[in-house]
This record gives C-alpha cells, structure tokens and sequence, in this order.
C-alpha cells in the first residue's frame, strides 16, 4: 500500500470548514483519516509542508487544451503538465476541438487519450449545438452518458434564445449544467477590444460591454425560467456583475466566472497593438475591473478560472484584426489571484479563494473533487501564499507562450501538484527560498 | 498666403544640414505621437519640396539608389499615386504591390511578405492596410522605413499633414481656428489624425455628424460634438468634409443618402452660412452631391486641389526624412 503523509502544512479544506495546522495522510491514492497512519511504519513518503498551505486539488472548469484537432497550440499531455504546473489536478476542456465535441466518440476519445497521456484529471464537456453552428441542439445526453460534465459552445454562443432555453431543459432532465460564452453577435459585431476611448483612439472595433450583459440577462431569465443552473463564463464587466448579484439574490441559478486577466488589466493595455492583450471577451475598463473584484468579495462571483486559450506564435504574431482571441492561464492564474485578491486588494481570504477553486466547481458540475475528506480522492495542492516569483515564459509547460504577463512579479504560488496520491509537478527547491528543512 | 519666414530653405541646404536634424524617425505611423515641433518641421521641409514642383526639372536626387515598395492591402488610387509620384520626384525606385497580386491571398503572412520584401532590400515601404496598427506591427519588426499609407480606422497621416499644410499655407496659423470636420468620424482614420494634430497646435475642433458615426469618447481629448450643422457652420474657419463611405457602412448606421443630405451635407445653401474666408477641404475621392453640392466642391472657397498638389510636397518631405534615418 501506497502512503503518503503531508506533515505540518496549513490544511484549507473549505468543504470541511477546516482551517489547522495538521498533517494529511493519503494511502492509495485517497485522503485517509490520521488514526489509519500507525498500521504503517515503513515504506511512507513524507512531505514537509510546514508554513505552506494544504489545500484540496484544484480546478479549473474554463481551459482549452485544443485535442484533438490543434496539437500545434497544445496537446492533451501538454495542457496536463500546465495545469500541474500551476496546481491544478482537475480541468475542464472546451469542446471547441477539430472534431467538435459534439459526439459521443469524440468525448470518448478525449477521456481515452486523457487516461493514457494526462498527469492531472481531465473533464471534457460537450457543446450545446451540433458542430457549433448554433442551430440545432447536440445529443446532450448521449454526450453526458460518455462523460461530458457540461454543455456549452464556447467561443461561440447560442444567439437563438428559443435553442437555448430548450438546450437549458434538457441540461435539466440529464442533470449537468449548461456554460455560456455571453456574447450577443449583433451588438458586437466585428468588435476586438472593449467600446471606450482605446477603441475610439486607436479606430479598433469596438466590443461593447452591453453586448456581453445583454446575454447575462438572458441568461439569468432562462435559469429562472427552466429552473435550472447557467454558468456565465469570463464575466468581464461591471454590468454582468450587477445582473448575476441581483438574480442571484432572488435565487436565480445563475453563476459568474472570473479569468485573471479581467482583474489584472485594463484597455490601455492595448495601446501598441500587442496581441497577447487580445481575448474575448476583451479587456475593459477599471470601472469594470473594480466592480469584478467587488463581486467576488460579496459572493456574487464564486468561480475563478484561467479560460487558458493557447495560440502558437506564427497566429499570434499578425495584424490586431486577424489575431485569435485568448492567451494561455494555467501557469500563472494561481499566482495572479493570490497576488491581487489576496495580498494587494485583500478582497478575500485564502479560504475563500481556495472554495472557489473548489468546493465551487465541483458543487456546480456535481463531481466528487475539491475536498480533504477521508475516502475522497487523493488530489492535494500545496501553495506558498507568500513565496515571491517572475514569470518566466520559456519555463512553461504549455506548447504555448501567449501571455501578456511575462516578467510580472508575483506573490504566492503552487508548489506541489498531487493527484491520485502520487506526485505529478513540484517546484524545483532551487526556486524556492533556503530554509531549514527538518529531515526525518 | 505663404506664411513669411526669414530664410526658404532649399533642398540641397536642408541635405547639407543634417547635423542638426530635428527628425529621427524611421517610421510614420500617425500624428498621435508626434510633438508640434516634428510636426512642423515635416510641414517646413515640405515647403521646400513645394518649390520643387514648380521647377522646370521636378526631380532631385535625394533618394537616389532607394528602393520604395508601394505596399496596398487596401484599394486605393490617389494615395498609391501620389506616394508613387512623390518617390520618383526624389528619383526612388518604386515597385507597387496591391492586393490583388499580393501573396496575401495564397496565406502568407503579413510578417513573412514583408521580411520578403526586406530581404529584397527594400528600404522604405508605405503600407496602406485595413487593419489598425498593421504599419506598427511591421515597423517593429523590419529594419525598413515603414510609412502608414492609412491603417484601418486608426490614422492616415500623411493625409493629416496635407490638411494641416494646407490650412498652415491659407490661414497662416493653426493656433486659435475653428476646424470643424463633418461626416463618417467613426470609420474615418482622416478624422483622427486630423483631431490628434490640430489638437496639438491650439486649433478648436468641432465633429459633425449622425450620432452613430460621431464618438463621444473624442470629448476626452477636448474636442466639441455637434449634431447641428448650421449652428457650427458660421464660426468655422475650415470645413473639411469626409467622403460618406457608404461601401463601408452597415445600413444600420444611418438611413440612407438622402437624410444624409438633408441634416449634414454641405449644399449651396448651407455654404451661405460660412465665412467668406473659410476653407472647404475635402480628402477625396468627392462623392458630389452628397457631402457637397457639385457647385460648392468647385467654388472659389474649395481648396481641394490644393490639398493633392501639397500631398506630393507633404509625402516627399515624409519619404525623405524617413528614408534619411533607416539604414
């Protein structure tokens, strides 16, 4: 038997109001209770974790790892090891591949390829759609059969709201919940970076905030309508939140989602062109970035998520207008909401963060993760809250480098990646300050 | 009226000069980045190259042995002549390449075309690209002189400096004028580099137009919006009407030609309210009968022609200081 004992650490386990200092045993592979440790002796691996914290395996519900279809931007292998490398040991994949993930076979084959290749868990998702187009609805229960925890056309998005409630109906009978990419076509149009004066300076597209709330609010009166829960995806501006916190009062099932980037940066950012400062939705103002941190300390807001969008360099390194939207988040998601939710706006606790990276997913998409409790699955995350690093692009595990934050200097990081009881990534020790460390 | 200055420069004294070039700009990308002291001094060695036009021999040897690549991802006649012409009067050797022959289509790059064309050793390229920010991307990355010909909706500034040329050589000054600029704002990279110049030299600007084609967000940088053009038109010192680019609209932008003519089109009857003195300028190509009347576009306040004839003098000064700089 297979055992591992994490001693010492700060153990957060919001789904078991648990905040101590206390040793966590995994032995095979699952979160055992401590009075199980003195039947071993020999044969246990020890993990020092004191003044780190001790959380849960992470999740991230919003990544695209791009298999199949675009191996080139990243592969099923590539998206794992980037999770691992920023403390996730659960993602959610968009179905937005080649083929689409509209079919059962093709989800079958992504968990096929994810059992045999991947070192952290991956969920795939299947569209809402077929092929994306919008028009007629994907074989939603089939897809949920062979494994796929969500519907949602990402990257795209229903615009026929008769299709989308009858999509959130059906989610309903087979019980998973139904993500949106809120983006209204017409309001929007040919738009690449947010309405406003960085927009009007530079003669760029404008991507109005409204055409994002206008589907929040549709969004929030189908939940209502059909009972039954939508995620809103990236949540990007102060309207979207104010709708999420006001249905969400009157107990709309209606849930928002925050990307880093939505709350690191603004629209000036775009000012020289670069396209790693182009995603959809796009960056928008401080207004809209104060009133998402807003939502995420008063609750509105319960799920951070990297949308990580990988893009190799030769489709990145063209004119503004014919960029692919995204930039790659797994590796660096972690750090950045560490840093500014935690450390410099102080908007919320490491409990909380750690809920929303936990307890929060898991209780949308209904799967058994995001808990230290015994008999669970032994997936760990280990953070150093307030270990000082830079990103450093060329240390990625991602096939791709397309993030606006190179060179950033941030507070707090994962450092050890268990999933399964074993572990799958850890921060080399030369990356981390010198310190005693107690030998056994 | 010329505005009087103590010494005209000449060409061949402004080469011998060099030491203390206030220029040192490989690139024109726009006006948003230029001081009004660059600005000017681009607009003074235009001057000179004015005169040259007026000579028996219009040609001088300035860029002698240069390579100029007319690159036009764009359709575009005026701008790719004029460009063209002004290249040969500094005795460049210029090659045209438009979209239609451009290996654009066949899904290179707009990175690896260029490289391509820098490889051939091409030393200035102007670049007119419906893209915003495509002639930055390509100054980055090129050792070339990269001149925007017009890039998107963002800015054409050798268009900008034409006007401010032209204004500069009938009104003297810049400083204190009412410019008022009616039509499509919102689409219109003339709009812009004509807003981020003036602005520069003190000039009071007014946007007129449809509610739809006139952004707010330029209140920002001290311009004034009207919806009214007949209040605006008696205090304008210039006028200068954008083509209504019905080609590039969505239909839901405005209602059609005719309410176009009605609430904003400069016709012989508006024309009245203006100044006699006022300036009607004009980027072209003129769609008669819709910005402006047939009569008011020919009339003696209309210095539309002017405009073309200081573009060459104003695109020779640009592709001479650029081209002077990159190496």
């Amino acid at each position: 038997m297979k055992t591992m004992l994490i001693r010492n650490g700060r153990i957060v386990d919001p789904a078991n109001d648990r905040d101590e200092v206390a040793d966590l045993l995994i032995i095979d592979g699952k979160i055992a209770s401590l009075s199980e440790f003195r039947k071993f002796n020999s044969g246990v691996e020890e993990i020092d974790a004191t003044d780190l914290i001790v959380a849960p395996g992470l999740i991230d519900i919003h990544v695209h790892l791009r298999e199949p279809g675009f191996g080139w931007k990243e592969t099923i292998e590539s998206g794992a090891r980037a999770a691992a490398a920023g403390g996730f040991t659960t993602v959610v994949c968009m179905p937005n591949t080649e083929p689409v993930a509209d079919n059962p076979a093709t989800i079958t084959w992504i968990k096929n390829r994810a059992a045999e290749i991947a070192c952290v868990n991956i969920l795939p998702t299947g569209t809402i759609s077929k092929n994306l187009r919008r028009e007629e609805l994907a074989p939603i229960g089939s897809l949920m059969q062979t494994g796929a925890v969500a519907i949602t056309d990402d990257g795209h998005c229903v615009q026929n709201h008769e299709l989308m409630r009858r999509a959130v109906e059906y989610a309903r009978m087979v019980g998973i919940p139904v993500l949106d990419h809120c983006q209204d076509y017409d309001l929007v149009g040919n738009g690449v970076v947010n309405e406003g004066y960085w927009s009007t300076l530079l003669g760029l597209p404008g991507w109005p905030a409204a055409g994002e709330e206008a589907m929040v609010m549709r969004n929030v009166l189908l939940a209502e309508l059909c009972d039954h829960p939508i995620h809103c995806q990236h949540i990007s501006s102060a309207g979207s939140v104010r709708l999420i916190r006001e249905a969400r009062a009157r107990g709309v099932k209606i849930t928002g989602e925050v990307c880093p980037h939505h709350i690191a940066l603004t629209d000036d950012a775009i000012q020289n062109f670069e396209t790693n400062f182009k995603m959809n939705p796009p960056l928008r103002s401080k207004g809209d970035v104060d009133a998402i941190i807003q939502g995420i300390a008063d609750g509105t807001l319960t799920i951070l998520a990297s949308d990580h969008a990988p893009h190799a360099q030769f489709e990145k390194e063209v004119e503004f207008d014919a960029a692919p939207f995204g930039i790659v988040g797994l590796e660096t998601e972690l750090g950045l909401f560490l840093d500014l939710l935690m450390h410099k706006k102080r908007a919320i606790t490491i409990n909380r963060l750690v809920e929303m990276y936990t307890v929060e997913p898991a209780k949308l998409l209904k799967i058994e993760a995001g808990t230290l409790s015994p008999g669970g699955r032994g997936d760990v995350t280990i953070i150093d809250a307030n270990l000082d690093w830079t990103v450093n692009t060329r240390e990625f595990e991602s096939l791709s480098r397309n993030t606006p934050f190179g060179g950033w200097k941030l507070r707090g990081r994962a450092v050890r990646t268990i999933v399964n009881g074993e572990t799958v990534w850890e921060l080399s020790q030369t990356k981390r300050p010198s310190k005693v460390v107690a030998t056994a | 009226m010329t505005r009087a200055r103590e010494s005209e420069p000449t060409v061949v004294s402004k080469v011998e000069t060099r030491t203390d070039l206030r220029w040192s700009r490989k690139d024109l990308l726009g006006l948003r980045e230029l001081s009004a002291d660059e600005i000017n001094f681009v607009l003074d060695t235009a001057d000179a190259f004015k005169q040259v036009g007026t000579r028996e021999i219009k040609k001088v040897p300035a860029l002698r042995g240069k390579t100029l690549v007319n690159f036009f991802v764009e359709p575009s006649t005026r701008t790719k002549t004029s460009f063209e012409l002004a290249a040969f009067r500094l005795s460049a050797d210029v090659i045209n390449i438009s979209v239609t022959t451009s290996s654009l289509t066949k899904g290179e790059t707009l990175k690896d075309t260029a490289k391509n064309l820098q490889a051939l050793h091409a030393d200035i390229l102007v670049l007119r690209h419906s893209s915003a920010g495509a002639p930055q991307f390509l100054a980055e990355r090129l050792q070339s002189s990269v001149i925007n010909a017009g890039d998107g909706a963002h800015e054409h500034p050798t268009q900008g400096l034409l006007d401010l040329y032209t204004i500069r050589e009938k009104k003297g000054r810049m400083d204190g004028l009412h410019v008022v600029i009616v039509g499509d704002i919102l689409f219109s990279r003339v709009a812009r580099s004509n807003v981020f110049a003036l602005i520069k030299f003190g000039a009071r600007v007014t946007l007129v137009g449809p509610s739809t084609l006139v952004p707010r967000d330029f209140e920002r940088l001290g311009v004034t919006i009207s919806h009214d053009i007949d209040q605006v038109l008696p205090t304008a010192d210039v006028v200068n009407l954008l083509r209504i680019q019905h080609e590039r609209q969505r239909k839901e932008y405005f209602p059609g030609l005719g309410e176009y003519v009605r609430l904003f089109g400069l016709t012989k009857e508006r024309a009245k309210l203006l100044r006699p003195d006022c300036l009607i300028m004009h980027p072209g190509p003129v769609n008669r009968g819709v910005e402006i009347d047939s009569e008011v576009a020919d009339g003696n306040q209309s210095v539309i022609l002017d405009q073309v004839t200081n573009g060459l003098a104003v695109r020779m000064a640009v592709l001479y200081l650029c081209g002077g700089i990159a190496t």
